[in-house]
Parts: structure tokens; C-alpha cells; sequence
């Protein structure tokens, strides 16, 4: 086989990389740094963590960091649900009435404009709440609706793709074998979806924590999250804090994501060894 | 057999496909209605800010009032029009440049040895999963007046004064095209990944130069993954708020601003529902090419 690559293709690929990966690194660097002006090296004081000690008192960002993280793990569960729901009947229903809607309804949210989605929900919660009184104002709970309705389509896609790749003659041979469709399902079907549910919950859980555009629409007074804050601080100009933040961000998800697909890759070497 | 799935069917599938049906019906396809209903109302100094579309007295035959000034204001204030043609051309540049950077690394990634490719595309991947606010908000730092690249050119002595790259459209597109080569890079690597490379050795050892090889053969071979990752990039592209907002500064016309300020600060809902509705019939088409383009995808590699 062919491994041969062109100096053009490694060039591309190295300053690909560099370009993905200085903005973070500088991030992580000037995290330590002394100066308030945060570009600008203080090697006399630096590296200090005096910035971790601000930010773990700050309790703006504190609030804010702990109602994202509410409306992330309400979000990840339901969009896992409804995702994993529809992800199923898209890949396991080759026809049924409604099913070109369900797939164009599950494929628009990934491109659609976050502006355009914000405001539509925003919207129609003001609309609910003029013609039945629900949602009582914003806050926790229209978030965390706005967020599953456009991170369901993700845990779609991947839940989706997940199956049609996986050989439906086991679930049959267990139901020739006499056992219930829910049984299948829980004991056949779910075990080998269940990556692509996980990587749907963390993706789900991750888009809600990252979210500015849909939160600030829904979101309602003293319900700011944590990237709301963030804009708000961003748009002042830069601050320390705010590369400390983003180093834990970065660690934590470095450290999540490479466990989890080791972890993945060594169930699917034991799953896959005879086949 | 068939009667077991049949009732597997039948019972199951009614359940699993409404619930999901009935929540996006409600949250995704309603709220564009109730948009579509606002765009045509008038604006009001009341809660909500705008007028009802129709009143009905209870006895005579409800008045309905459908007005077309938003869409008439959208069309004669010459901001709207130019924020929209901005924002398609910086749209269609970015997601050119993705292309650009992207299809060598996707290619590259597929063609290496399977450990290391494993790695090159968990970085591809790592970044996407880091929030996408803070790593604009890096690029300021980088960016500015005193910031990290004008630091190192002046150092180098490249330079002697400091450039300005921050607020200015170039920010913009580099903030745009960073944080979206990811979702450039992975359609296509999917794509190439599929690829017979022996279609190329093939056309190599008859004697084809690599680069008519890969215009020939790789290139069109690729389409689909070219088409939807530059969907990807193009369409949400058109109606960015955030990377404007940070890095292109007070003068960067791009619609996705318009419609919060308009929402946000003038608080005119009906006008940022004309705008919403504008942008959604322009991107329409594009969303849907997207979607035969998946379909054929999907069909190609079953």
C-alpha cells in the first residue's frame, strides 16, 4: 500500500496544526503570567497562579459556572433521550409516514444559524406564555428546552450512524430466540449503541456549556450562564481570568475526551476480535 | 420472522417516532411560524413589543392587518441589503479558505498509518470540543496592538510598529475560518477515508503525474465530501454572530449582528423577525442541497 505523502501535504498539515493549536497554547501560557496586560510577559513575577486564585473567587463567573452547569446535565440527559429515539427510527424504520420530515427536522438544526434559532424559541415562549401562561417567564427552563432542541440533532447523527453500520441479524437471531422487542433492545441493541450514546451525551453536554447565541434569547433575568459572562467580559477586553478559565476548560476536556476514546477503542478491539 | 418485527414495529414504533416528531414539531417548526407571524406586525411600546395581527371584536368579522413595511424597510434602508450581500461573500470566501487549508490536512490524515491517524484526528476533533467562545477570544489576544504576533514581528524586527490586524475584516475571517476547519475537515476526511487508492497507483504507474492524478481521479472522487463540508462551513458562516461581534469591530456588516442589535438593542422584534426570515429563505436551498448531498452519502456507502 501506498504510504507515500508529498512534503506539500506534511507542510499543509504542520502549519494546519499550528494554526489550530497556538491560539490555545498561548491561552494556557499567558494563564500563568503575572501582568494584568496578559500579552505581555512579566518573567520577573511569572509563572504565578494568583489568576486560579481570582477566578475561584469570583463569584460571578462561580454563579454563572453553576447554572451552565445545570442546564447541561438537564439538557445532555433529555437530548440523549429524544435523540437516541429518533436516531433509532431513522436508521431502523426504513419507511414511515413523516419520516423525509424527521430527517429534514433532525439535519436543519446543525446548520441552521443560531440567531435565527434564538429567536424563534424566544419567541415562542413568549407566544406560550401570552396563550397558556407557560413557561412563566425565562430562565433555567427555556434554556435548557432551546439547548435539546438543537443538540438533539447531534445525538441523532451520531446514534443514527452508529446503526446503520451495526448488523441487525443479531437483534433478529435474539428474537427468533423467543426474546421480547424491549428486551432486544436493552439487552442487544443498547450495549452496542452505547458509544454513540455516550459520545451523544458529552457532545450534547458540551454544546450547552459552550452556547452564548440560543442562551442569551431564552435565557431571563439572573440566569446568566457561564458564557454569557464571558461575552460580556470579552467585549471589555482581555482579561487574565478568562485564560484561566480556558486552561481548566481545555484540561478537563483533553483529559475527558482521550479517556473516553482509549476507553472506546479497547471495547471495540474486545467486541470486534472474532468478527 | 416478519410477523415478530412486525409487532416490534407496531408496538415500539409508534412511541419512538412521536416523541421525538412531536418535540421538534413544537420547538423547532412552530417557533418559525410564530416568526413568520411577527415579521408582519407592527412594532409597540408594550409587553411584548409588538401589535397583534388580527383584533376581533366578538361581533364583526376579525380585522386582520398584514403589513409588508418591515420587509419594504429591509429593502429600502440600504444597511440591510449590504449587511446580507457582506455576509454571503464572507461566507462563500471563508468557507473557500476552509477548503483550502482543509482538504490537504483531510487527505493527509487519511492517507497516514492508522495509529497516527487516530491521533491527527483526535486533535482535529479536540479543538471543536473546547469552547468556541474562548478560542475566539485567543485571537484577541494574538491579534492586538500589544498582542502576541506584533510582540514577536517587532522582536524579529520584521516590523517596527505595531500592525493592526484586530477589528479589521482580516480578524474576522481568521477567526471564521479557525474556528470552522474543523467541520470542513472531517466531512472530507469521511470521504477520503472511503477512497480505492489503487485508482491512483493505477493511474501513477501508467505513467499520470501525481498532481493530474489527484485532479482527475481524487478530486471528483471527493465531491460530495468538498460540497458538504463547505456547507458546513457556509451556512452558519452567513449568520455568525459571535466572531463579528469579538474580532471584525464596529464596522463589520454581517446580518447575524444586525438581527441581535436590532433584537437586543432596538428592541424591534417585528423588523428581527423580517431579517430571520430573509436570512432563512436565502439559506433554504443551501440547507437542503445539504441534506441530498448526506442522502447520497449515506446511500453511497451502504
Amino acid at each position: 500500500m501506498n504510504q507515500r505523502r508529498s512534503l506539500f501535504v506534511i507542510t499543509c498539515i504542520v502549519f494546519g496544526y499550528a494554526f489550530l493549536y497556538i491560539p490555545i497554547f498561548s491561552m494556557v501560557v499567558f494563564s500563568f503570567n503575572a501582568s494584568k496586560l496578559v500579552t505581555v510577559w512579566d518573567s520577573a513575577n511569572s509563572p504565578t497562579l494568583k489568576w486560579y486564585h481570582a477566578l475561584l473567587h469570583n463569584n460571578e463567573i462561580l454563579d454563572a459556572a453553576w447554572i451552565s452547569v445545570k442546564v447541561a446535565l438537564i439538557n445532555a440527559c433529555g437530548a440523549v433521550i429524544l435523540g437516541t429515539l429518533a436516531g433509532f427510527a431513522l436508521a431502523r424504520f426504513a419507511r414511515f409516514r413523516g419520516r423525509f420530515v424527521l430527517s429534514a427536522m433532525t439535519t436543519a438544526p446543525l446548520v441552521m444559524p443560531e440567531v435565527i434559532t434564538g429567536l424563534s424559541l424566544l419567541l415562542l415562549f413568549v407566544a406560550l406564555e401570552q396563550a397558556v401562561g407557560w413557561p412563566a417567564g425565562r430562565g433555567i427552563t427555556t434554556m435548557t428546552i432551546a439547548h435539546m432542541t438543537f443538540s438533539m440533532a447531534y445525538v441523532t447523527v451520531v446514534v443514527q450512524s452508529r446503526l446503520a453500520t451495526f448488523d441487525m441479524s443479531l437483534e433478529e437471531a435474539a428474537m427468533d430466540l423467543g426474546a421480547r422487542p424491549l428486551k432486544v433492545f436493552f439487552v442487544i441493541t443498547l450495549p452496542i449503541v452505547f458509544p454513540a450514546v455516550l459520545s451523544g451525551w458529552l457532545l450534547a453536554f458540551t454544546l450547552s456549556w459552550d452556547d452564548l447565541v440560543i442562551s442569551s434569547f431564552t435565557s431571563g433575568p439572573g440566569s446568566s450562564t457561564l458564557p454569557m459572562v464571558v461575552f460580556s467580559k470579552v467585549r471589555l477586553g482581555v482579561s487574565p481570568e478568562i485564560n484561566v478559565l480556558a486552561t481548566i476548560t481545555i484540561s478537563v476536556v483533553t483529559i475527558i475526551i482521550v479517556g473516553v476514546s482509549l476507553w472506546m477503542a479497547r471495547s471495540k478491539r474486545i467486541a470486534t476480535s472474532p468478527a | 420472522m416478519r410477523a415478530v418485527l412486525g409487532r416490534f414495529k407496531f408496538g415500539g414504533r409508534g412511541l419512538v417516532v412521536v416523541l421525538p416528531y412531536v418535540w421538534l414539531m413544537l420547538f423547532f417548526v412552530v417557533p418559525f411560524l410564530i416568526v413568520l407571524k411577527i415579521s408582519f406586525s407592527d412594532i409597540d411600546l408594550a409587553i411584548p413589543p409588538y401589535k397583534p395581527l388580527w383584533i376581533w371584536d366578538g361581533e364583526h368579522a376579525p380585522a386582520i392587518t398584514l403589513n409588508f413595511n418591515n420587509y419594504t424597510f429591509l429593502f429600502t434602508d440600504k444597511l440591510y441589503v449590504k449587511a446580507l450581500l457582506n455576509s454571503l461573500k464572507v461566507a462563500f470566501v471563508s468557507s473557500m479558505l476552509c477548503l483550502l487549508i482543509g482538504y490537504p490536512m483531510a487527505y493527509g490524515i487519511a492517507r497516514s498509518r492508522p495509529a497516527v491517524r487516530s491521533v491527527l484526528l483526535m486533535l482535529i476533533v479536540l479543538p471543536f470540543w473546547t469552547s468556541l467562545l474562548l478560542r475566539v477570544y485567543a485571537w484577541i489576544g494574538l491579534l492586538k496592538a500589544n498582542g502576541v504576533i506584533n510582540n514577536v514581528l517587532l522582536h524579529l524586527g520584521l516590523i517596527h510598529e505595531p500592525l493592526t490586524m484586530l477589528y479589521t475584516p482580516f480578524a474576522m475571517y481568521v477567526g471564521i475560518v479557525y474556528s470552522y476547519l474543523p467541520f470542513m475537515i472531517l466531512p472530507l476526511y469521511a470521504n477520503l477515508e472511503k477512497m480505492d487508492w489503487q485508482l491512483i497507483e493505477a493511474a501513477e504507474d501508467l505513467g499520470c503525474r501525481p498532481w493530474r492524478a489527484f485532479l482527475s481521479i481524487t478530486l471528483p472522487l471527493s465531491r460530495n465530501g468538498v460540497l458538504a463540508g463547505s456547507m458546513l462551513v457556509f451556512i452558519p458562516a452567513v449568520g455568525e454572530f459571535v466572531i463579528p461581534a469579538l474580532l471584525g469591530g464596529p464596522n463589520a456588516l454581517m446580518i447575524g449582528r444586525i438581527l441581535w442589535d436590532e433584537f437586543f438593542s432596538n428592541r424591534d422584534w417585528p423588523v428581527a423577525s423580517a431579517v430571520a426570515i430573509l436570512m432563512l429563505l436565502l439559506l433554504v436551498p443551501f440547507m437542503m442541497w445539504y441534506q441530498s448531498i448526506q442522502a447520497r452519502e449515506a446511500a453511497a456507502s451502504e
